[in-house]
Protein backbone atom coordinates (compact mmCIF):
# COMPACT_ATOMS: atom_id res chain seq x y z
CA UNK A 1 0.00 0.00 0.00
CA UNK A 2 0.96 3.69 -0.75
CA UNK A 3 2.83 5.31 2.24
CA UNK A 4 0.60 8.45 3.22
CA UNK A 5 -2.31 7.95 1.63
CA UNK A 6 -5.35 10.61 3.63
CA UNK A 7 -7.45 8.24 5.47
CA UNK A 8 -10.56 9.01 3.59
CA UNK A 9 -8.59 8.08 0.29
CA UNK A 10 -9.26 4.94 -0.29
CA UNK A 11 -13.41 4.74 1.32
CA UNK A 12 -14.15 7.54 -1.67
CA UNK A 13 -12.52 4.99 -4.24
CA UNK A 14 -14.65 2.67 -2.69
CA UNK A 15 -18.05 5.20 -3.09
CA UNK A 16 -17.37 6.11 -6.51
CA UNK A 17 -17.08 2.60 -7.58
CA UNK A 18 -20.24 1.74 -5.74
CA UNK A 19 -21.98 4.31 -7.73
CA UNK A 20 -20.48 4.08 -10.63
CA UNK A 21 -21.02 -0.37 -10.63
CA UNK A 22 -24.49 0.56 -9.74
CA UNK A 23 -24.97 2.99 -12.43
CA UNK A 24 -23.61 1.14 -15.17
CA UNK A 25 -25.76 -2.20 -13.99
CA UNK A 26 -28.77 -0.25 -14.00
CA UNK A 27 -28.06 1.59 -17.47
CA UNK A 28 -28.04 -2.17 -18.81
CA UNK A 29 -24.39 -1.50 -20.37
CA UNK A 30 -23.55 -3.95 -18.24
CA UNK A 31 -25.70 -6.72 -20.60
CA UNK A 32 -23.54 -7.24 -24.14
CA UNK A 33 -26.89 -7.67 -25.47
CA UNK A 34 -27.66 -3.82 -25.10
CA UNK A 35 -24.55 -3.04 -26.70
CA UNK A 36 -24.75 -5.14 -29.62
CA UNK A 37 -28.27 -3.69 -30.26
CA UNK A 38 -26.95 -0.30 -29.83
CA UNK A 39 -24.67 -0.76 -32.64
CA UNK A 40 -26.95 -2.38 -34.71
CA UNK A 41 -29.18 0.64 -34.11
CA UNK A 42 -31.72 -1.13 -32.39
CA UNK A 43 -31.79 0.70 -29.48
CA UNK A 44 -30.04 3.87 -29.34
CA UNK A 45 -30.51 4.35 -25.79
CA UNK A 46 -27.06 3.77 -25.26
CA UNK A 47 -25.95 7.23 -26.48
CA UNK A 48 -27.35 8.29 -23.76
CA UNK A 49 -24.90 6.53 -20.94
CA UNK A 50 -21.82 7.64 -23.07
CA UNK A 51 -23.18 11.19 -24.01
CA UNK A 52 -25.11 11.67 -20.42
CA UNK A 53 -21.87 10.54 -18.74
CA UNK A 54 -19.57 13.28 -20.91
CA UNK A 55 -21.95 15.71 -20.68
CA UNK A 56 -21.50 15.59 -16.42
CA UNK A 57 -18.45 14.59 -16.28
CA UNK A 58 -17.53 17.79 -18.44
CA UNK A 59 -19.72 19.83 -16.48
CA UNK A 60 -17.81 18.84 -13.55
CA UNK A 61 -14.02 19.31 -15.09
CA UNK A 62 -15.84 22.83 -15.85
CA UNK A 63 -16.73 23.46 -12.80
CA UNK A 64 -14.96 22.28 -10.10
CA UNK A 65 -11.36 24.06 -10.58
CA UNK A 66 -12.89 27.02 -10.77
CA UNK A 67 -14.78 26.50 -7.27
CA UNK A 68 -11.67 24.75 -5.72
CA UNK A 69 -8.34 25.34 -5.68
CA UNK A 70 -7.09 21.75 -4.95
CA UNK A 71 -8.54 18.29 -4.12
CA UNK A 72 -8.75 17.52 -0.25
CA UNK A 73 -7.36 14.19 0.34
CA UNK A 74 -4.26 14.75 -1.86
CA UNK A 75 -3.58 18.36 -2.33
CA UNK A 76 -3.29 17.91 -6.10
CA UNK A 77 -4.78 20.81 -8.45
CA UNK A 78 -7.50 19.60 -10.35
CA UNK A 79 -7.55 19.03 -14.49
CA UNK A 80 -8.61 17.66 -17.24
CA UNK A 81 -8.04 14.27 -18.97
CA UNK A 82 -6.44 15.03 -21.80
CA UNK A 83 -3.83 12.58 -23.90
CA UNK A 84 -1.32 13.31 -26.47
CA UNK A 85 -1.98 12.43 -29.87
CA UNK A 86 -0.14 9.83 -32.09
CA UNK A 87 -0.45 6.91 -33.89
CA UNK A 88 -1.52 4.23 -30.95
CA UNK A 89 -4.28 6.11 -30.44
CA UNK A 90 -5.70 5.20 -33.95
CA UNK A 91 -4.38 1.73 -33.96
CA UNK A 92 -5.27 1.15 -30.49
CA UNK A 93 -9.44 2.56 -31.00
CA UNK A 94 -9.96 0.16 -34.33
CA UNK A 95 -8.61 -2.94 -32.56
CA UNK A 96 -10.89 -2.29 -29.71
CA UNK A 97 -13.64 -1.25 -31.46
CA UNK A 98 -13.54 -4.66 -33.45
CA UNK A 99 -13.45 -5.87 -29.75
CA UNK A 100 -16.48 -4.23 -28.60
CA UNK A 101 -17.92 -4.95 -31.86
CA UNK A 102 -17.43 -8.86 -31.42
CA UNK A 103 -18.27 -8.91 -27.61
CA UNK A 104 -20.41 -6.28 -26.61
CA UNK A 105 -18.37 -5.41 -23.55
CA UNK A 106 -15.82 -2.84 -22.53
CA UNK A 107 -13.88 -3.18 -19.31
CA UNK A 108 -15.81 -0.84 -16.91
CA UNK A 109 -19.09 -2.51 -17.80
CA UNK A 110 -17.53 -5.98 -17.73
CA UNK A 111 -16.32 -5.62 -14.39
CA UNK A 112 -19.98 -4.39 -13.39
CA UNK A 113 -21.43 -7.68 -15.48
CA UNK A 114 -19.39 -9.61 -12.72
CA UNK A 115 -21.75 -7.95 -10.22
CA UNK A 116 -24.90 -9.01 -11.82
CA UNK A 117 -24.10 -12.14 -12.09
CA UNK A 118 -23.33 -12.82 -15.72
CA UNK A 119 -20.51 -15.24 -15.06
CA UNK A 120 -19.72 -16.00 -18.66
CA UNK A 121 -18.60 -12.60 -18.54
CA UNK A 122 -15.30 -13.66 -17.05
CA UNK A 123 -14.31 -14.92 -20.49
CA UNK A 124 -13.81 -11.33 -21.68
CA UNK A 125 -11.66 -10.34 -18.49
CA UNK A 126 -10.18 -13.33 -18.83
CA UNK A 127 -9.37 -12.34 -22.69
CA UNK A 128 -8.70 -8.35 -21.66
CA UNK A 129 -6.39 -9.51 -19.05
CA UNK A 130 -4.41 -11.42 -21.51
CA UNK A 131 -4.54 -8.73 -24.21
CA UNK A 132 -3.30 -6.52 -22.41
CA UNK A 133 -0.26 -8.66 -20.79
CA UNK A 134 0.25 -9.44 -24.98
CA UNK A 135 0.90 -5.31 -25.65
CA UNK A 136 2.75 -5.12 -22.51
CA UNK A 137 4.91 -8.24 -23.27
CA UNK A 138 5.84 -6.67 -26.82
CA UNK A 139 6.03 -2.82 -25.80
CA UNK A 140 8.35 -3.69 -23.09
CA UNK A 141 10.40 -5.93 -25.44
CA UNK A 142 10.76 -3.10 -27.99
CA UNK A 143 11.80 -0.46 -25.32
CA UNK A 144 14.34 -2.20 -23.60
CA UNK A 145 15.47 -2.70 -27.47
CA UNK A 146 15.44 0.43 -27.99
CA UNK A 147 15.35 3.50 -25.58
CA UNK A 148 15.81 1.45 -22.31
CA UNK A 149 13.15 2.75 -20.68
CA UNK A 150 9.38 2.90 -20.83
CA UNK A 151 7.94 6.35 -21.71
CA UNK A 152 4.82 7.14 -19.19
CA UNK A 153 2.15 7.60 -21.99
CA UNK A 154 -1.06 6.91 -20.24
CA UNK B 1 -44.94 16.14 -36.68
CA UNK B 2 -46.15 13.06 -36.78
CA UNK B 3 -43.20 11.04 -37.64
CA UNK B 4 -41.20 12.23 -34.74
CA UNK B 5 -42.75 10.11 -32.17
CA UNK B 6 -42.90 7.12 -34.13
CA UNK B 7 -39.30 7.96 -35.05
CA UNK B 8 -38.46 8.09 -31.35
CA UNK B 9 -40.25 5.16 -30.69
CA UNK B 10 -38.59 3.34 -33.13
CA UNK B 11 -34.97 4.45 -32.39
CA UNK B 12 -35.19 4.17 -28.33
CA UNK B 13 -38.05 1.12 -28.04
CA UNK B 14 -37.02 1.40 -24.53
CA UNK B 15 -37.20 4.91 -23.70
CA UNK B 16 -34.62 6.91 -22.84
CA UNK B 17 -34.86 7.28 -18.78
CA UNK B 18 -32.79 4.13 -17.50
CA UNK B 19 -29.66 5.25 -19.81
CA UNK B 20 -29.66 8.71 -19.00
CA UNK B 21 -29.95 8.07 -15.33
CA UNK B 22 -27.26 5.39 -15.67
CA UNK B 23 -24.76 7.50 -17.24
CA UNK B 24 -25.26 10.45 -14.53
CA UNK B 25 -24.54 7.62 -11.85
CA UNK B 26 -21.32 6.33 -14.37
CA UNK B 27 -20.11 10.30 -14.34
CA UNK B 28 -21.05 10.50 -10.42
CA UNK B 29 -18.80 7.90 -9.41
CA UNK B 30 -15.95 9.60 -11.54
CA UNK B 31 -17.08 13.00 -10.04
CA UNK B 32 -16.59 12.10 -6.38
CA UNK B 33 -13.17 10.70 -7.02
CA UNK B 34 -12.49 13.79 -9.07
CA UNK B 35 -13.31 15.84 -6.40
CA UNK B 36 -11.75 14.33 -3.59
CA UNK B 37 -8.33 13.49 -5.00
CA UNK B 38 -8.49 15.34 -9.03
CA UNK B 39 -7.98 12.06 -10.22
CA UNK B 40 -9.97 11.27 -13.52
CA UNK B 41 -10.00 7.64 -12.77
CA UNK B 42 -10.52 5.01 -16.42
CA UNK B 43 -11.31 1.40 -16.70
CA UNK B 44 -8.89 -0.02 -18.40
CA UNK B 45 -5.33 1.09 -17.15
CA UNK B 46 -6.49 -1.25 -14.17
CA UNK B 47 -6.14 -4.30 -16.70
CA UNK B 48 -2.24 -3.30 -16.69
CA UNK B 49 -1.37 -2.21 -13.14
CA UNK B 50 -2.86 -5.55 -12.14
CA UNK B 51 -0.79 -7.36 -13.94
CA UNK B 52 2.13 -5.52 -11.82
CA UNK B 53 1.30 -7.39 -8.95
CA UNK B 54 2.60 -10.76 -10.72
CA UNK B 55 4.87 -9.65 -13.92
CA UNK B 56 8.35 -8.03 -14.17
CA UNK B 57 7.63 -6.62 -17.52
CA UNK B 58 8.89 -3.42 -17.39
CA UNK B 59 5.69 -1.86 -19.57
CA UNK B 60 3.82 -2.96 -15.89
CA UNK B 61 6.10 -1.85 -13.72
CA UNK B 62 6.45 1.65 -14.47
CA UNK B 63 6.48 3.99 -11.42
CA UNK B 64 2.64 5.66 -12.02
CA UNK B 65 1.15 1.95 -12.39
CA UNK B 66 2.44 0.87 -9.15
CA UNK B 67 1.64 3.71 -7.20
CA UNK B 68 -2.02 3.46 -8.64
CA UNK B 69 -2.88 0.00 -8.73
CA UNK B 70 -3.59 -0.38 -5.29
CA UNK B 71 -6.85 2.30 -5.76
CA UNK B 72 -7.33 0.98 -9.32
CA UNK B 73 -7.97 -2.65 -7.46
CA UNK B 74 -10.22 -1.42 -5.26
CA UNK B 75 -11.84 0.80 -7.71
CA UNK B 76 -12.88 -2.47 -9.62
CA UNK B 77 -14.04 -4.79 -7.27
CA UNK B 78 -15.89 -1.38 -5.69
CA UNK B 79 -17.95 -1.18 -9.16
CA UNK B 80 -18.53 -5.28 -9.32
CA UNK B 81 -19.91 -4.65 -5.81
CA UNK B 82 -21.78 -1.37 -6.68
CA UNK B 83 -23.45 -3.60 -9.62
CA UNK B 84 -24.88 -6.21 -7.08
CA UNK B 85 -25.83 -3.73 -5.23
CA UNK B 86 -28.23 -2.80 -8.30
CA UNK B 87 -28.85 -6.48 -8.28
CA UNK B 88 -30.53 -6.71 -4.35
CA UNK B 89 -32.02 -3.87 -4.34
CA UNK B 90 -33.81 -3.67 -7.40
CA UNK B 91 -34.20 -7.73 -7.67
CA UNK B 92 -33.92 -8.10 -10.94
CA UNK B 93 -32.48 -11.03 -10.88
CA UNK B 94 -28.96 -12.83 -12.02
CA UNK B 95 -29.03 -11.98 -15.40
CA UNK B 96 -26.50 -14.54 -17.74
CA UNK B 97 -25.75 -12.99 -21.21
CA UNK B 98 -26.01 -15.63 -24.12
CA UNK B 99 -23.43 -14.00 -26.47
CA UNK B 100 -21.19 -16.68 -27.53
CA UNK B 101 -18.03 -17.23 -25.38
CA UNK B 102 -16.08 -17.35 -28.48
CA UNK B 103 -17.05 -13.90 -28.75
CA UNK B 104 -16.68 -12.91 -25.37
CA UNK B 105 -13.03 -14.33 -24.89
CA UNK B 106 -12.01 -13.09 -28.71
CA UNK B 107 -13.75 -9.66 -28.28
CA UNK B 108 -11.42 -9.15 -24.96
CA UNK B 109 -8.35 -10.60 -26.31
CA UNK B 110 -9.23 -7.46 -28.76
CA UNK B 111 -10.80 -4.91 -26.32
CA UNK B 112 -7.57 -5.47 -23.34
CA UNK B 113 -4.81 -5.09 -26.45
CA UNK B 114 -6.91 -1.92 -28.01
CA UNK B 115 -7.74 -0.20 -24.56
CA UNK B 116 -4.29 -0.26 -24.09
CA UNK B 117 -2.51 0.83 -26.92
CA UNK B 118 -5.21 3.45 -28.11
CA UNK B 119 -4.77 5.43 -23.72
CA UNK B 120 -8.29 4.28 -22.75
CA UNK B 121 -11.58 2.82 -23.33
CA UNK B 122 -15.13 3.61 -23.28
CA UNK B 123 -14.71 5.27 -19.39
CA UNK B 124 -11.09 6.70 -20.16
CA UNK B 125 -12.15 8.26 -23.69
CA UNK B 126 -15.27 8.00 -24.00
CA UNK B 127 -16.78 9.52 -20.77
CA UNK B 128 -13.93 11.52 -19.30
CA UNK B 129 -11.30 12.61 -22.80
CA UNK B 130 -14.97 13.47 -24.18
CA UNK B 131 -16.04 15.58 -21.49
CA UNK B 132 -12.64 17.17 -21.15
CA UNK B 133 -12.90 18.22 -24.62
CA UNK B 134 -9.53 16.23 -25.56
CA UNK B 135 -9.32 16.01 -29.67
CA UNK B 136 -7.66 13.13 -29.01
CA UNK B 137 -10.60 11.34 -27.48
CA UNK B 138 -13.12 12.56 -29.90
CA UNK B 139 -10.85 11.17 -32.96
CA UNK B 140 -10.47 7.91 -30.72
CA UNK B 141 -14.09 7.44 -29.52
CA UNK B 142 -15.18 8.02 -33.24
CA UNK B 143 -12.88 5.30 -34.53
CA UNK B 144 -13.61 2.18 -31.70
CA UNK B 145 -17.54 3.41 -32.43
CA UNK B 146 -17.57 3.46 -35.95
CA UNK B 147 -15.85 0.16 -36.01
CA UNK B 148 -17.49 -1.34 -33.83
CA UNK B 149 -20.79 -0.96 -36.09
CA UNK B 150 -19.18 -2.06 -38.76
CA UNK B 151 -17.79 -4.80 -36.74
CA UNK B 152 -21.23 -6.38 -35.55
CA UNK B 153 -23.18 -5.51 -38.86
CA UNK B 154 -20.41 -8.21 -40.46
CA UNK B 155 -21.18 -10.53 -38.21
CA UNK B 156 -24.67 -10.26 -38.47
CA UNK B 157 -24.62 -10.44 -42.03
CA UNK B 158 -22.26 -13.90 -41.74
CA UNK B 159 -25.15 -15.16 -39.14
CA UNK B 160 -23.53 -15.11 -36.18
CA UNK B 161 -26.26 -15.06 -33.18
CA UNK B 162 -26.29 -14.10 -30.37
Amino acid sequence: MSESRHPLFYPLVVLGGLIQGFGLAYSGMARPEVVLDFLQFEDLGLVFVMGGAAVVSGVLFFAVPRLFDRAPLTGDTYGKRVKSMDRNVVIGGVVFGVGWGVSGICPGAAYASVGIGNLPILWAIAGMFLGAYAQGYWRSRVRSGAAGSVPNDD
Amino acid sequence: MSVAPLLVAELFPNGVIQYAVGGVLVAAGIGVIYLGTAIIPGNSTFLETTLSYVSDQPRFRQANYLASRDWRLLFAVSIVAGAAVWGLVLDPGAFVTEVQPWRLFGGGVLVGIGTRIGKGCTAGHGVCGLGSASRTSLVNVALFVGVAIATAALLTALGVTP
